[in-house]
């Protein structure tokens, strides 16, 4: 099969790709084809300059993103090793649905989640059973601001929730997030954070325990309570944390500073 | 892209030559985002669109241009840093860059 019969196989099975051409450079025209979990097809004329930019395309096709890169005839990305070479500037197709966050709870620290998931590309659905408190003035920056309980929101959504999606549990609330948490672990989302003290997860724990929530295998999926260990005080650092957290179990890091540990930054 | 590809599938079918028309970048506001997909054959038939019909003429020249060898694959850019601006340039004001390719891979 040619690259083009396999990436519009892969269009039409809406399986996530990344059509990836030199726009401009030595090669002009050459194509590089990327998806999660199979071989890259295809190159742009260098395999470094192939290994660093499929790489790149795997962070594109997680945002949904489309756009041009620039690099150095081998994969070079930092200023100082681009500086005196030609550049090859390539496009980026990516096609992916953005991956979804649903954040259940109107609080506070929701409306900073909202815009730190925005800026990472995120569809941004929150989620609370209060009306007054579920409003698109509160959220302007949110996708979809849904007046609901969390059942019949995973009912209607949560078998279209991949590895690739969120869910934030913010509420604080027993009656809310209980069903919330349920709600999410029987779907397949990557990611499951649910805010609290320490107190407070430990009395959720036993709710849920209550409701017949108590696999080993289920509560590993949990981040509770949500977030990184970085001292994050205000809701836009608390929602730094939980988007460096939301990368991290992504990408299988502990999440030590650059500065402790050794070896590529990219690998 | 995806609207592309069932015409894309016939005109291969008969042979057809084709080129693949591709916006990959915008300045100001663009009617169509980064990605937006055309293509057209050797007979000058046309599927999808590069913009709110305001280039997608310009774009054919370009790309039969490219199937009878009197230009290179290449990005070509409209709208006002162009010379051309007024005869194919974007009502709404903004630049797009169009990168055009033979499908032949």
């Amino acid at each position: 099969m040619s690259i083009y019969e396999t990436f519009s196989v892969r269009l039409r099975e809406r399986t996530p790709v990344a059509l990836i051409t030199v726009i401009d450079g030595p090669r002009v025209g050459a194509n590089l084809l990327v998806s999660p979990r199979l071989d890259p097809l295809g190159s742009l004329g260098n395999p470094e300059l192939d290994r660093i930019v499929a790489r790149d395309a795997l962070g594109e096709i997680e945002a949904g993103r489309t756009g041009v890169r620039h690099y150095g005839p081998e994969g070079q990305t930092t200023p100082e090793d681009l500086e005196d070479s030609p550049t090859v500037k390539v496009f980026i197709n990516s096609f992916a649905p953005p991956p979804t966050m649903l954040i259940f709870g109107a609080v506070d620290f929701t409306s900073a989640l909202a815009n730190a998931a925005k800026l990472l590309g995120y569809h941004v659905v929150v989620c609370d059973a209060r009306e007054i408190f579920a409003t698109r003035r509160r959220f302007p920056m949110a996708d979809e601001v849904l007046v609901s309980w969390p059942g019949p929101l995973f009912e209607q959504r949560g078998a279209s929730l991949t590895s690739r999606d969120a869910v934030c549990i913010l509420t604080h609330d027993p009656k809310f997030d209980v069903p919330a948490v349920a709600g999410a672990l029987r779907t397949r989302v990557g990611y499951i954070g649910v805010m609290g003290s320490r107190k407070t997860n430990a009395k959720r724990l036993e709710r849920l325990a209550e409701v017949g929530i108590s696999d080993p295998n289920d509560l590993a999926r949990l981040m509770s309570p949500i977030g990184l260990d970085i001292g994050a005080r205000t809701p836009e650092e608390t929602a730094v944390s939980i988007c460096g957290e939301i990368i991290a179990r992504r990408t299988g890091r502990n999440a030590p500073s650059l500065r402790d540990s050794s070896g590529p930054i990219h690998r | 892209m995806k609207e592309l590809l069932t015409d894309i599938d016939r005109w291969q079918r008969d042979a057809k030559r084709i080129v693949l028309a591709r916006v990959v970048d915008i300045e100001g506001s663009g009617p169509r985002d980064p990605g937006a997909a055309m293509a057209v054959n050797e007979d000058g038939e046309v599927v999808g669109s590069v913009s709110g019909g305001c280039v997608e003429g310009a774009v054919v020249t370009e790309a039969l241009a490219l199937l009878a060898g009197e230009r290179q694959p290449g990005v070509v850019t409209f709208g006002y840093s162009d010379d051309e601006a007024f005869a194919v340039g974007l009502t709404c004001g903004g630049t797009i860059h169009v990168f055009l390719q033979p499908l032949d891979w």
